[in-house]
């Protein structure tokens, strides 16, 4: 085993045990559970993010949109279909997913700003169906009236619903299956096409790779990722709200994605730590937590643009 | 009556499409030349507002309305040299970001220092009087507002169209490699270019003032409409925003008589029907999208 890959096995086990630990850490540090759990879903969802921006090039500032659908989609389907956990989660990456899917065909043509540009502009179409159709998704005040389930496995019941460390091992879980899948679409000969394009997209396109399905279908994977994510989200507040549909929050997932350090499979995750932990504090000790949160995104794009792992990268070699 | 309701929202939608306008303008020139999605655009209007807010009591509306717009450009120019000058040529996302944190700020500061409640700011008796009873709607100030845009965007097209810095700001949107090898100080062209859309978005936050009054957040609404106008019109053609923003603001308008729950919603229908009937836009040039 090479030095390298010795290092990448250390790191690797130092991220995972420190995520099964956490309930148990974070308590003593001043921490709860329910933050941890939202570091995973919001983790999750800027991973899914990178997994379009970091690793294929391409900027959409539009994902909250799916992120948020993903979370109607499990409120509704808790609060009308049936009283399943699963099942809800399912809802929410199909809804999520295909919408992106859809518009996704309307997208892909774009880049750069322009792509930017567009994906805000229908991030927001969702945002304002959920804040005006208020008979469905109770609009402003958002969708109220659902609770996770527990979940019942047969032999075993597993109480997501009142016991917080159960909850978070389900959302690891889930997480874990999430964050498996895109490594491993990623390491396949697709994931090194998309990496082609981000580097070369002309010398890309010379070789014959069709490049607009290639994007087509890394914004698609990341829509039903980001569905997930979302769905998660919803299981966490019980509770869906048109805000997290807004384009604000995109910038919020693009802004995690960055701070960690987008060129990076994990970087993500520690932004959306660090972003989450700061925000939380913020707003407890200050009314305004949006001057200092705005502060933040300029500081870290003059200074660190390369994001937390790519400056220890930087300055360790 | 039912004519008169009509015409009262078409009215209406063509006022707010004048603002979508002058706004959009300002967001196109700076996308077209800097490939800058300049999201801060709202907070300027914010800044424009209220600059003319605190200098009413001492200068009048007219000194008001004379000065903000200059001011807002100058903390425009300011803003430019320090935070975006270093992002130009990186990857527009840091430039987005950035703007983004800045949106955050200037909302958050203009509470902070005028606090969070809406401020009133007076326009003078005799425009605020209705031109007749029949057009109740149609107030001097309306008049007046959209005869300040009319002259704005007429000057906007002037400039570009005839004097030296216009020609160069058309010719950098094309080619701005070309421009700078021509012995053009680039970095000058694309702050006195940021300079001009802060301009108009000072300009619309002095109008905006005088119909609404004033908010820390009136900027974000403007914002997405404004985006809306651009992709309509076509990126990269300024006559395309200037149309995208009246249809934009007519079709909200009339939308409202028949079912006002999707007055805000129309305009993204209508962004999509039009994206995929034309992807480039109404007036957009093959190429300048991709």
């Amino acid at each position: 085993m090479s030095a390298e890959q010795s290092r990448k096995l250390i790191v690797l086990v130092a991220i995972w045990s420190a995520l099964l630990f956490a309930p148990y850490w974070m308590a003593p540090l001043g921490g709860y559970t329910a933050l941890a759990t939202r570091v995973l879903v919001l983790g999750l969802a800027a991973m899914s993010l990178n997994f379009l921006l970091g690793f294929t090039g391409v900027l959409s500032f539009g994902h909250a949109a799916w992120f948020g659908l993903g979370a109607y989609g499990a409120g509704l389907s808790l609060k009308y279909l049936a009283l399943s956990t699963p099942l809800a989660v399912l809802c929410g990456i199909l809804l999520g997913g295909l919408c992106g899917a859809i518009l996704g065909l309307l997208i892909v043509r774009r880049r750069g700003v322009y792509f930017a540009m567009v994906t805000i502009a229908f991030g927001q179409v969702f945002y304002y169906i959920a804040f005006q159709w208020s008979s469905l998704t109770g609009g402003d005040d958002g969708l109220r009236g659902f609770a996770r389930q527990p979940i019942d496995l047969g032999f075993f019941k597993l109480d997501i619903l009142t016991n917080a460390n159960v909850f978070y091992y389900f959302v690891l879980f889930c997480f874990a299956l999430a964050i498996g899948a895109m490594g491993y679409i990623l390491r396949s000969p697709f994931g090194r096409t998309m990496i082609a394009i981000r580097e070369n997209e002309r010398r890309a396109r010379f070789l014959g790779i069709p490049i607009e399905r290639h994007i087509w279908i890394a914004f698609s994977l990341s829509c039903f990722f980001m569905g997930f994510a979302g769905a998660l989200y919803a299981l966490v507040n019980n509770f869906a709200d048109p805000r997290g549909l807004h384009y604000s929050q995109s910038g919020d997932f693009v802004m995690m994605a960055v701070m960690g350090g987008m060129r990076s499979f994990w970087g993500p995750l520690l932004g959306a730590t660090v972003f989450v932990v700061l925000q939380d504090y913020l707003s407890s000790v200050t009314v305004n937590w949006m001057s200092f949160v705005g502060l933040l995104f300029v500081l870290v794009v003059l200074f660190f643009p390369r994001g937390l792992l790519g400056f220890f990268r930087r300055s360790k070699a | 009556m039912m004519t008169q309701l009509l015409l009262f929202n078409v009215t209406n939608g063509l006022i707010i499409g004048a603002f979508y306008v002058l706004m959009a303008l300002g967001l196109s020139l700076i996308l077209n030349l800097s490939n800058v999605i300049n999201f801060a655009h709202g907070g300027f209007l914010v800044i424009g507002g209220y600059i003319a807010y605190a200098l009413a009591p001492y200068v009048g509306f007219w000194g008001a309305l004379l000065l903000a717009p200059p001011l807002t450009a100058i903390i425009g120019l300011a803003v430019e040299r320090v935070l975006i000058r270093p992002l130009y040529g990186r990857d527009p996302l840091y430039s987005l970001l950035l703007t983004f944190g800045l949106a955050f700020m200037i909302e958050d500061g203009t509470r902070f220092i005028f606090g969070p409640q809406g401020k009133p700011f007076a326009i003078p008796p005799f425009l605020a009087q209705p031109l007749s009873n029949d057009l109740f709607f149609i107030t001097g100030y309306r008049l007046f507002m959209v005869a300040v845009v009319v002259i704005a965007i007429a000057l906007l097209f002037l400039l570009l169209r005839y004097t030296r810095l216009g020609i160069r700001i058309r010719a950098g949107t094309l080619d701005l490699e070309t421009v700078a090898a021509l012995g053009i100080n680039v970095r000058m062209l694309r702050s006195l270019n940021f300079a001009v859309g802060i301009f108009l978005a000072g300009l619309s936050g002095v109008l905006a003032a005088g119909q609404l009054g004033l908010e820390p957040t009136m900027g974000t609404g403007l914002l997405m409409p404004s985006f809306i106008a651009i992709i309509v019109g076509g990126i990269g053609s300024l006559p395309g925003t200037l149309a995208g923003g009246l249809l934009i603001g007519v079709a909200s308008g009339v939308t409202a008589v028949f079912f006002p729950a999707a007055s805000e919603a129309v305009i993204y229908v209508l962004m999509a029907v039009i994206l995929l009937a034309r992807p480039r836009g109404l007036f957009g040039e093959e190429g300048m999208l991709t």
